[in-house]
């Protein structure tokens, strides 16, 4: 389990970590999410004890980080934001190192084995560090923060340079690891921590904006403010049609992509989902919808939103 | 901290720095030796251990300006620091590493004493004393120059650092003699690292002067912590 407690970090006079404080429960995934610079990694590095905070307090599984890191430390696999990779050695000797650092009182061999088999490495386990690509040095990261099998797991924006094939791999792994470990981790993209997390916690300029299961968050997303449709027909009517349709706020006809067929983006109010209707209106008037899609929520219409919101309960 | 120990070891010799440093070390005892020795026609070594020690201004620098400025500029500080290791048991263990070496290839350069012994005996005990101070002097540059790179994450700037400072140490030696006010003078000689080792020179084990040198050792280690321990706060 994780508890920050009222956390709070100054560099200087800029609070970069305001009066944070959350709960991490055993066995559950949950995500920082927030655009740069809102202190993430501040928040992240405080609870491993790598930073210590100005004021407030940091629990791991109850034990206080500034008072017994050792036994904190041991329990904690973090992976930073540059994963902390000495480039002259194997990847092998790295993970040695690594168990060798932390204490790990694992049978090594399998146990190593097992780690490069989970992370992916089993094919690279004797190349140098510094010749292998970013995707493969970010999984010895996430190799090394697995050693020693420690409970509680912390990544600073683990899938950061991978390709969407190890994306989609490193989430699998996370998802599986939550099963029997607490996992914290932080990322700016809303689609991560929706495929991977139970519970999501948004911060902005070192606040905590939201923290809402991950459902509910979904929610607020799916409700889509744009639509990037492909329509077959003459432009001039298929604009007027959907300028007209009820919900839509506005249209926009983009590119030509095959004959007689535009792209169109729509905008519309906030709060409907109008997709089912415009489809049936569209093709009852003989307008064929070749593409629908939903253009999500980014983060940072997210945070508008929130703001917005927080704002609107406010008042 | 047995693990960075190790680890520390091994990078000096997957890197060259590890075989440049045995190797000048090597050449210049040598050279030292023979001309102050074999072409000198003495079998005194005094003349020989005061260049050792004036080699060590480029030497030291060279083991110890990676040492923690390479891990804050490759990040893998916050492996070591989110790690079951104390902050202490990081510095020593970088600490040994570097102090290993320096004794490793200061052993082998004893060898150069073999060459003299067709010519005439030396004297072993007063060889021994000397190697005694050469040590203890060492010991406490690696921590100067251990101290000098954990302030900066550039290794150049920590070198030259070490280099300015262990020049100055020394280098207070030579010009002590002619500074005409006495406390400035008194506090030169105590500054000096090399006045304290005459002692050694003429064979006495001073114990002033190994407290002297181990004192500093120490001190420079517990600011290198402390310097560590701050920046965690900043």
């Amino acid at each position: 389990m994780i508890e920050a407690k009222r956390i709070v970090k100054r560099f200087g006079d800029k609070t970069a970590v305001d009066d944070v404080s959350f709960t991490v429960g055993e066995g559950e995934i949950l995500g920082f999410l927030g655009p740069n610079g809102a202190g993430k990694s501040t928040t992240l590095n405080i609870l491993t004890g790598y930073l210590s905070a100005s004021s407030g307090q940091a629990l791991i599984e109850g034990i206080d980080v500034l008072e017994h890191p050792n036994e904190a430390k041991k329990r904690i696999g973090f992976l930073p934001e540059y994963a902390p990779l000495y480039l002259d050695m194997t990847v092998r000797e790295y993970l040695n190192f690594v168990f060798e650092l932390k204490g790990a009182t694992l049978a090594r061999k399998p146990h190593l084995s097992e780690v490069c088999g989970l992370a992916g490495l089993s094919d690279v386990e004797n190349r140098v560090i510094r010749n292998l690509s970013k995707g493969y040095r970010q999984r010895v990261g996430i190799a090394g923060a697995l050693i020693g099998n420690p409970k509680i797991l912390i990544f600073d924006e683990p899938t950061i340079g991978l390709d969407p094939r190890q994306i989609v791999e490193i989430r699998n792994l996370i998802r599986n690891l939550g099963r029997d470990h607490t996992v914290l981790l932080s990322t700016h993209i809303l689609s991560e921590v929706q495929a991977v997390c139970d519970r999501i916690l948004v911060l902005n300029r070192g606040k905590v904006v939201a923290d809402k299961p991950t459902g509910e968050f979904v929610r607020m997303a799916s409700a889509p403010e744009r639509l990037s449709l492909r329509i077959e027909g003459d432009s001039e009517r298929v604009l007027r049609f959907l300028r007209a349709f009820e919900g839509v706020r506005k249209a926009v006809c983009g590119a030509q992509t095959e004959e007689n067929c535009f792209d169109y983006t729509v905008d519309v109010k906030a709060g409907q989902d109008i997709r089912k209707d415009l489809f049936f209106a569209l093709a009852n008037a003989g307008f064929a919808v070749l593409a629908m899609e939903a253009l999500g929520m980014s983060v940072e219409d997210i945070f508008i939103k929130l703001v917005r919101d927080g704002k609107g309960a406010q008042a | 901290m047995g693990a960075i120990y190790k680890r520390e070891l091994k990078a000096y010799f997957i890197s060259p720095v590890g075989y440049v440093f045995m190797g000048v070390f090597l050449v210049l005892s040598g050279v030292a030796f023979a001309a102050s020795t074999l072409y000198a026609s003495t079998s005194s070594t005094s003349a020989y251990f005061t260049y050792l020690l004036f080699s060590f201004i480029v030497l030291i620098p060279l083991l110890t300006m990676r040492l923690l400025s390479e891990e804050r500029k490759l990040r893998t500080d916050q492996l070591l620091l989110t790690s079951p290791v104390s902050l202490h048991a990081v510095v020593l263990a970088k600490f040994f590493a570097a102090f290993t070496l320096f004794v490793l290839t200061l052993g082998l350069s004893c060898l150069n004493f073999l060459t003299v012994l067709p010519y005439g005996a030396l004297n072993g005990a007063l060889i021994f004393s000397q190697l005694c101070g050469i040590v203890l002097i060492g010991g406490a540059f690696c921590a100067i120059g251990l101290f000098l790179s954990a302030i900066t994450e550039n290794q150049l700037v920590s070198a030259v650092l070490s280099i300015g400072t262990i020049f100055a140490l020394l280098g207070v030696g030579l010009i002590t003699p002619n500074v005409q006010n006495n406390t400035l003078r008194a506090v030169l000689k105590w500054i000096s690292i090399f006045d304290r080792y005459y002692t050694f020179g003429y064979g006495l084990f001073d114990f002033v002067s190994v407290f002297y040198y181990l004192s500093i050792a120490v001190i420079f280690l517990f600011l290198t912590v402390r310097v560590m321990e701050k920046r965690r706060w900043a």
